[in-house]
């Protein structure tokens, strides 16, 4: 733990950001800004797991396997909507998700 | 002091950056902004005095994502193009949905009082960190990394699917007029 530093200024960092991914998850019209939004979502979790590791079980390394595990998961989650991304802007010619509404109704 | 000194900065540079890279309406810009974000948050982690977890930080998320993601920003979008936001009427409602839920999340972590452990405080080295990670033992994490393994394994094939160049609906019609 650092000296001085409690744990829930971490968490409130963390909160910060995850709800800030959130409103520009709702507000963004464009496929990847949403997707920038998700990292920033996933980004604050990591932080929460390290946090947690570091002040309430250091002999532990869940946190750390966690943490990794995560950025696995949004590494994936990346390539996979850019691949989507991508083949919508062969097809639509935009990315804007206004636009792809093609299998809706 | 300088602990203090220090967090409250990187706290700042997150908090800015990430605002900004909801923000802002230039595509490219918000990804740098998102850059900035993820490399304030390694800086986080050094001062835990995870120094794996930083490197991997910096490596993978603000190394390989970050390009990712600015690669497909100038395969998609013109540089020039401002970024649509949702009206305002929508946005006004999703700023009031996530301020009652951030506020909501606030006040129940700060009623919460977290006993930290100050007792043992080993320092893992990198050893230590790939040594549990493939370990089957009671302190290994074999399965997950089994698990994560396969995961990147199908995203990767699946994207490698997804992305591959497929004649267009366009290109069958033209096909067909001819």
């Amino acid at each position: 733990m650092i000296q001085n530093i409690p744990l829930s200024y971490f968490l409130v960092i963390s909160t910060a950001m995850f709800f800030i991914g959130i409103y520009g998850f709702l507000t963004r019209r464009n496929l990847i800004t949403m997707l920038m939004s998700v990292e920033l979502i996933l980004n604050s979790v990591n932080i929460n797991f390290v946090a947690f590791n570091k002040y309430l079980f250091p002999q532990h390394l869940q946190g750390h396997f966690f943490m990794l595990i995560v950025i696995a998961v949004a590494a994936s989650e990346a390539a996979v909507a850019i691949a989507i991304i991508i083949n919508i802007y062969r097809n639509f010619k935009s990315i804007d998700v206004e636009n792809v509404d093609e299998m809706k109704f | 002091m300088l602990n203090e000194f220090m967090f409250i900065l990187i706290a700042v540079m997150i908090l800015v950056f990430s605002i900004l890279t909801v923000l802002t309406r230039k595509i490219l810009r918000a990804a740098v902004y998102m850059l900035f974000v993820l490399i304030s948050t390694a800086g986080l982690y050094f001062m835990l005095s995870y120094n794996f977890l930083a490197a991997v930080q910096l490596t993978v998320y603000a190394g390989g994502i970050v390009v990712l993601i600015i690669f497909s920003i100038l395969l998609t979008s013109h540089l020039s193009e401002r970024a649509v936001m949702a009206p305002f009427k929508q946005s006004l409602f999703s700023a009031l949905a996530t301020l009652a839920g951030a506020t909501l999340t606030l006040v129940t972590i700060l009623r919460y009082s977290f006993i930290p452990n100050t007792g043992v405080d080993p320092q893992f080295n990198i050893i230590d960190v790939g040594n549990a990670l493939v370990s089957y033992n009671r302190e290994g994490y074999a399965l997950p990394f089994e698990v994560v393994s396969i995961l990147l394994l199908a995203a990767m094939i699946g994207s490698i699917v997804v992305a591959k160049k497929e004649p267009t609906l366009k290109d069958k019609e033209a096909k067909l007029d001819k």
